[in-house]
């Protein structure tokens, strides 16, 4: 048996949708990773120290409240700023189009809206392993642009 | 290397040294430490528990490290580690260090690789180590096999509390607690355990806590302190042969090729054990 990947699925900011998030860290779990849910209402400084503690491979943000602009790149960032910048940071929610191409320039992978499906989401994550296994750097502060839909 | 940087203070290094032991590494270690492991059924209140019992010793200038266990899906191998969301000692920057495990595919409610996790967190300067088993029943009491310290967690409005009378993990207990005594009848959960085990032979402190207000904590550390550690018994030697054999099993090259063969009916399962040996 592979070792699972570690994955940890964080609410950043006062957003309240929690919906969402525990949807995909169901999915993921059926789909044989470990899944750290991080709970409510997280800065992105502890959501950074999770992913630390945790040593996880792949980190996914939830954001319905329109505050992704700002944090979802700060979390990037400081998580590179901690050499984790290996880490593969994807995520979904309410992120109108006009707002998606910043977020990959600050090293996001995906961005899923709403109606995803569980087969989205997991084809995204064999892409990511595959990638991975082929020693390519797809983390947040890799550099590389390749993102999913490309 | 991982080692001689967490050794140093890099939470990155123990995180990573963590994983390799977690992935099937060997590791020990002379350095000591304490344990206490928290167990007793799903839903009565351990992580919060954990979370109160963490802030405590931090506000008493300790460090505290926290492992917190949660089953793995027998059939994706996936697991949902949810433990955190109920601690936020968590954050308490460089005083606390909390750790998910999933228990992958064992059975038990401590997988084998805890012990070597907690070695290496003990090398690394963590000296006192919080277990938060998988919520489980009367007979599962592998945490024996790790735990200095072993608190039992029980809630009032529990159908089956009185099963202390019963043989199992409470025979293996320093101190119980019943959690949430903001709640009505938590008092009366208390007395009637305490009233069960006084038929024992052993005498186990029963605290009344709440983890929501905090309410009771620190008078509980002081009764597990007073309970002192659990000598290394023979009951304790079994369970850590138990849990070391297991190690060996799980971890064994051909194991996977084993269970392929066994699945497809090549084999059966006095050669599959043969295999292993
Ligand atoms: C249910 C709901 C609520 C519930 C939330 C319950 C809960 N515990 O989650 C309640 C009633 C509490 C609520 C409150 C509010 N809501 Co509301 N709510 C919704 C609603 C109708 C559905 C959200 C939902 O649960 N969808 C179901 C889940 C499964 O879908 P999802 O979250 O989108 O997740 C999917 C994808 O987005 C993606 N995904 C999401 N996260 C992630 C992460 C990763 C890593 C990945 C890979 C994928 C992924 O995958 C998921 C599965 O497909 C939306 C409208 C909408 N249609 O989205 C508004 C909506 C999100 N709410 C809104 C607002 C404004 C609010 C309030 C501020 C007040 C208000 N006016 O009602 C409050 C604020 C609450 C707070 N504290 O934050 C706005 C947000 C506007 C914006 N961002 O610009 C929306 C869009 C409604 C609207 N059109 O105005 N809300
Ligand atoms: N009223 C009350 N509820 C509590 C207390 N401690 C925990 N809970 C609640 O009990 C539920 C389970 O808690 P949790 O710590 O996750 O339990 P675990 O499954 O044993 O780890 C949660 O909803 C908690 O909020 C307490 O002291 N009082
Ligand atoms: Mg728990």
């Amino acid at each position: 048996m592979q070792t699972p990947l570690r994955i940890v699925i964080a609410k950043p900011g006062l957003d309240g949708h929690d919906r969402g998030a525990k949807v995909v860290a169901r999915c993921l779990r059926d789909a044989g990773h470990e899944v750290i849910y991080t709970g409510l209402r997280r800065t992105p400084e502890q959501i950074v120290r999770t992913v630390i503690d945790e040593d996880a491979d792949i980190l996914g943000l939830s954001s319905l409240s329109g505050a992704h602009g700002h944090l979802f790149p700060r979390t990037c960032e400081l998580l590179s700023a901690a050499e984790m910048g290996h880490v593969v940071v994807f995520g979904g929610g309410i992120i109108p189009d006009a707002d998606r191409d910043a977020l990959y320039s600050a090293g996001m992978k995906a961005i899923f809206g709403p109606g995803t499906t569980s087969q989205e989401i997991n084809d995204f994550i064999s892409t990511i392993m595959e990638r991975m296994s082929l020693d390519e750097k797809v983390g947040c502060g890799d550099g590389n642009d390749w993102k999913w839909g490309d | 290397m991982e080692l001689e940087e967490a050794r140093d203070g890099s939470r990155l290094a123990l995180s990573r040294a963590l994983t390799l032991v977690e992935n099937g590494a060997a590791f020990s270690t002379e350095e000591e430490g304490i344990i206490l492991g928290i167990t007793g059924a799903p839903g009565v209140g351990k992580s919060c528990l954990v979370d109160q019992l963490a802030k405590a010793y931090t506000e008493r200038g300790e460090k505290v490290a926290i492992l917190a266990v949660d089953p793995s899906s027998p059939v994706s191998g996936g697991a949902l580690l949810g433990d955190r969301l109920r601690m936020d000692s968590a954050d308490l920057e460089e005083l606390v260090y909390m750790r998910s495990v999933a228990t992958r595919g064992e059975a038990g409610a401590v997988p084998s690789v805890v012990i070597g996790m907690t070695n290496v967190l003990k090398e690394c300067g963590w000296k006192r180590i919080l277990i938060e088993t998988v919520g489980s029943g009367q007979s599962e009491f592998r945490i024996a096999a790790i735990a200095d310290t072993i608190l039992l967690v029980e809630a009032p409005g529990r159908g089956d509390v009185i099963q202390a009378e019963k043989a199992g993990i409470i025979e293996l207990v320093d101190v119980v607690a019943v959690n949430k005594s903001d709640l009505t009848g938590a008092e009366s959960t208390a007395a009637d355990i305490s009233n069960a085990l006084s038929a024992g032979s052993k005498e186990i402190p029963v605290a009344l806590v709440s983890a929501h207000s905090g309410a009771g904590v620190s008078e509980l550390i002081e009764l597990m302190e007073k309970a002192g550690g659990n000598e290394i018994s023979r009951t304790r030697w079994r369970e850590r042969m138990y849990s070391e054999w297991m190690r060996l099993l799980t971890q064994h090259p051909d194991f996977e090729n084993t269970l392929d063969s066994l699945e497809s009916g090549g084999i059966d399962l006095s050669q599959a054990i043969e295999k292993m040996r």
